[in-house]
């Protein structure tokens, strides 16, 4: 029996990362010269670039995430918040992208609000920049953020509270103190869960940033069509999984349990 | 007609299982009784064939059946959280093995042994809506129908509150005297293999220590380790004695009493002997007037005495 | 707890308050998008009700078929493959399946969508084929797999396993006590994961468009030719339909996991 679960389970491995694997492309030669074209400084700043944005929306994320989960752990109505986190979240992250578009360009609902207010005169370059896509990416893996705190919170033993308030610590010191260092392994969750994909992205970055924001997403996309310089592609594609994999056992700890 | 042939079972890490060999007989209510990690629930799941031995055979009614699958043995098992299938009824779960079978008259069967457990009328409920007392008698029942050959149950009682658990233990030991079953029981409770079993097998890291009726077994046992298992124990120059044989006297050992416990109908008297050692004496609760610091002296008959090498 | 201190107080009113400003950040912008595509004008200036968006054209409905199809052909196989992987990795934990479906999950839509694209040039040497909607079906499939195997392993995590020796204890063999007491436990969960990988193909951008071939066009990709040539209220309406339909469906599949 387990030979004929194990069977389907090694097809869809052995997909995955046979997927995986690009180097060649067009031409056969194996070479490493389109990996040293990735040190080239152009492409340095966009990698710096896709890390420095990627590394702000996770912060965000979980800054903006942590204050949620707890509510949500707290409330007497747990399945209700819940639902209402992940609703946004399935539906469609290319519209939700596009909501932002709508929001923030210069004939948008902001500007035109604000212009009909007599704020401002001129209306706000909003759109088309690297704060748009930050705020894109925040919205979008708010609750990716959201989901594996919560979970750890959730899991936290009670009584630990009930012990640090009965030793005489004031409710922020509770949080502070014992809350949110008991919510670490949910923290280095989110935080993977929210920065690998941040680095990749390709869409929030395309809508949003215009032609200024090219990140390593942007890269890769364009050298697979437009440029179709596959190789170069291609390993611009590894770095960045790399890049992922690295971080992922960076954070990972002994013993705790990734799904 | 259940045998164990020196049945050994090896993990990577430490024998479970160490030579064991054993028989149970038609009808008997036969125990394995033993601290956690002696073994004794390897050796039950070995029998339901849910573990092969490493070596050894499990023979039944003069077959081999230790390279059968579970679903191909004529026994089984009542599990320790009673594993009732959530989503069928009490019927649904009492009937299941018997839809395996494919055979007839299924619904008489079901509501034979349903009486038989006196859960008749609640054919319909489901597991969540009954109670720890009730679902164990479906697992009871849905075992017992299809009349296997052996029942293996491991720890049953051990889910159930304590004052719930007198209640059952005496209702078990009655449904296996009327229904004729041979029982394998697991359990690492004393008391309860005492009060039900016809014979007992005391099983510590993986091997069989001795084997007995709870008499010959409280009374003689073959091991020091056997003797502190089934009741307390007072060593004293290398000599056993049990408290209850244990009585205080005009003459005897001298030794200080320490304290007095008190348990109900009787009293334990800890007393320091000369030599350093202590003993306690079993005591009736009325007679019991010491305090800590008064001399007394301790006896007991030489018949009592039990002496290991 | 004894809600006895006035800071504890003031903290829960606080915490309350954040959440929801969180809820209106998540939900607002969609709710915006959907108030503008009944807006008679298709400027960010509302002139009156109007259902003139709505009537949309062959291109966006053909569009949209396409997706149908992918999205239950992917979804009927990942659910397949899915819950037996989840199976097999529930009875036999092997540290290389589930690492590889972590990083499945977790791999950015960029590289994956490389990744599968370089392989099927690479198989159609040797297959003779071309990109097209199989090319997307079967992409959808290898991406999905991981989401329904999370989902029905989180709720294998909840099975007794004891359960399933007792089917064996009682006459039925392996597969038997699968499809009789495993399977009808993990209903539930292999319909929310069914519905989730259903949401997921069906909002697929990145990857679809890099394996569609000139074909075949699905929703996502219409839409996002549309995005970006900017704003329009036919977009809005199609958006405002795809997020009710897939709104539904999640909270459908949520009910279902929390049963």
């Amino acid at each position: 029996m387990t030979v004929t679960l194990g069977v389907p389970s090694a097809i869809i491995l052995a997909y995955s990362f046979l997927s995986r694997g690009a180097y060649g492309g067009v031409e056969q030669p194996w070479t490493l010269e389109d990996f040293a074209r990735l040190f080239d400084p152009l492409y340095g700043s966009i990698f710096l670039r896709s890390f420095g944005i990627a590394g702000a929306a996770t912060i965000l994320c979980i800054a903006l995430g942590f204050p949620l989960a707890l509510f949500i752990a707290r409330s007497p109505r747990k399945n209700l918040y819940l639902s209402l986190v992940i609703l946004p979240f399935w539906t469609s992250f290319l519209i939700r992208t596009y909501a932002w578009m709508f929001l923030l360009r210069d004939t948008g609902l902001i500007n035109t609000t604000l212009a009909g207010l007599h704020v401002i005169r001129e209306p706000l370059p909003l759109l088309y920049n690297d704060g748009a896509v930050l705020l894109g990416l925040v919205y979008g893996f708010l609750p990716f953020a959201v989901l594996p705190l919560y979970a750890t919170l959730e899991r936290m033993d009670k009584s630990l509270l009930e012990a640090s308030a009965d030793l005489g610590a004031r409710p922020w010191e509770t949080l502070a103190r014992v809350t949110i260092p008991l919510c670490a392994p949910g923290i280095r969750a989110a935080a993977i869960l929210v920065f690998v994909p941040c680095l990749g992205t390709y869409l929030t970055s395309d809508l949003l940033g215009g032609s200024k924001t090219i990140l390593i997403g942007n890269l890769v996309q364009n050298q697979f069509t437009a440029s179709r310089d596959w190789p170069f592609g291609a390993a611009a594609s590894v770095a960045l999984m790399i890049a992922a994999i690295g971080l992922l056992f960076a954070v990972r700890r002994r013993g705790e349990e990734l799904l | 007609m259940l045998e164990l042939r020196s049945v050994s079972k090896e993990f990577a890490a430490h024998r479970a299982v160490a030579n064991v060999s054993l028989r149970v007989e038609r009808g008997e209510f036969f125990s394995l009784l033993g601290p956690s990690g002696c073994g004794k629930t390897t050796t039950l799941r070995m029998v339901a064939g849910f573990e092969s031995p490493t070596s050894g055979e499990v023979w039944l009614n003069g077959s081999r059946i230790d390279h059968l699958a579970p679903y191909e043995r004529n026994v089984n098992t009542v599990f320790q959280s009673y594993a009732l299938f959530p989503h069928l009824t009490v019927r649904g779960n009492v009937e299941f093995g018997l839809k395996r079978k494919r055979v007839n008259g299924i619904d008489k069967r079901v509501a034979k042994v349903l009486e038989q457990v006196r859960l008749s009328g609640k054919e319909s409920r489901l597991p969540s809506e009954l109670s720890g007392g009730e679902r164990q008698r479906v697992a009871l029942a849905r075992s017992l129908v299809l009349e296997p050959d052996v029942l293996l149950l491991d720890e049953p009682l051990s889910a159930l509150d304590p004052l719930l658990r007198k209640q059952v233990r005496a209702e078990l030991k009655d449904l296996q005297r009327r229904v004729g079953v041979a029982f394998l029981f697991v359990t690492h409770d004393q008391e309860e293999a005492l009060a039900m079993s016809d014979r007992i097998a005391v099983m510590n890291g993986g091997l069989v220590e001795q084997v007995g009726t709870p008499q010959e077994i409280y009374q003689r046992p073959r091991t020091r380790f056997v003797a502190s298992f089934l009741g307390a124990m007072n060593w004293v120059d290398g000599i056993g004695v049990r408290p209850e044989c244990t009585r205080i006297a005009r003459a005897g050992r001298r030794a200080t009493v320490k304290r007095c416990v008190f348990l109900g109908p009787v009293v334990h008297v800890e007393a320091r002997l000369e030599n350093g050692e202590t003993m306690t004496a079993q005591v009736a609760a009325g007679d019991a007037r010491f305090s800590e610091g008064d001399g007394v002296y301790l006896a007991w008959d030489a018949a009592d005495e039990l002496r290991f090498e | 707890m004894n809600k006895g201190t006035k800071s504890q107080g003031s903290g829960i009113r606080i915490l309350s308050l954040y959440a929801v400003l969180i809820y209106a950040f998540l939900h607002v912008p969609l709710v915006i998008l959907a108030v503008f595509s009944f807006n008679k004008s298709r400027f960010t200036v509302w002139e009156g009700f109007s259902l003139r968006w709505y009537r949309f054209d062959r291109e966006l409905i053909e569009a949209a078929g396409n997706s149908l199809i992918i999205a239950i052909c992917a979804t009927l196989f990942a659910t397949v493959i899915g819950t037996m992987a989840a199976y097999g990795l529930w009875k036999r934990p092997s540290g290389l399946l589930a690492g590889s479906m972590y990083l499945s999950l977790v791999t950015p839509e960029i590289v994956t969508g490389v990744s599968l694209l370089a392989f099927f040039q690479w198989a159609f040497r040797f297959l003779h084929l071309r990109l097209g909607m199989h090319t997307v079906i079967l992409a959808h499939v290898a991406f999905s797999v991981a989401y329904v195997a999370v989902v029905v392993l989180a709720r294998l995590r909840a099975f007794d396993p004891a359960l399933e020796e007792a089917a064996m204890d009682l006459g039925a063999n392996e597969f038997g006590a699968f499809l009789r007491v495993t399977l009808p436990f993990l209903a539930p969960a292999v319909a929310a994961a069914a519905m989730l990988a259903f949401t997921v193909s069906i909002d697929d951008y990145v990857i679809t468009s890099l394996v569609a071939g000139i074909d075949s066009q699905t929703l996502p990709m219409v839409i996002y030719a549309m995005a970006r040539r900017g704003v329009s209220p036919v977009l809005n309406a199609v958006s405002t339909v795809i997020v009710v339909a897939l709104g539904t469906i999640v909270l459908i599949s949520e009910r279902l996991r929390s049963a």
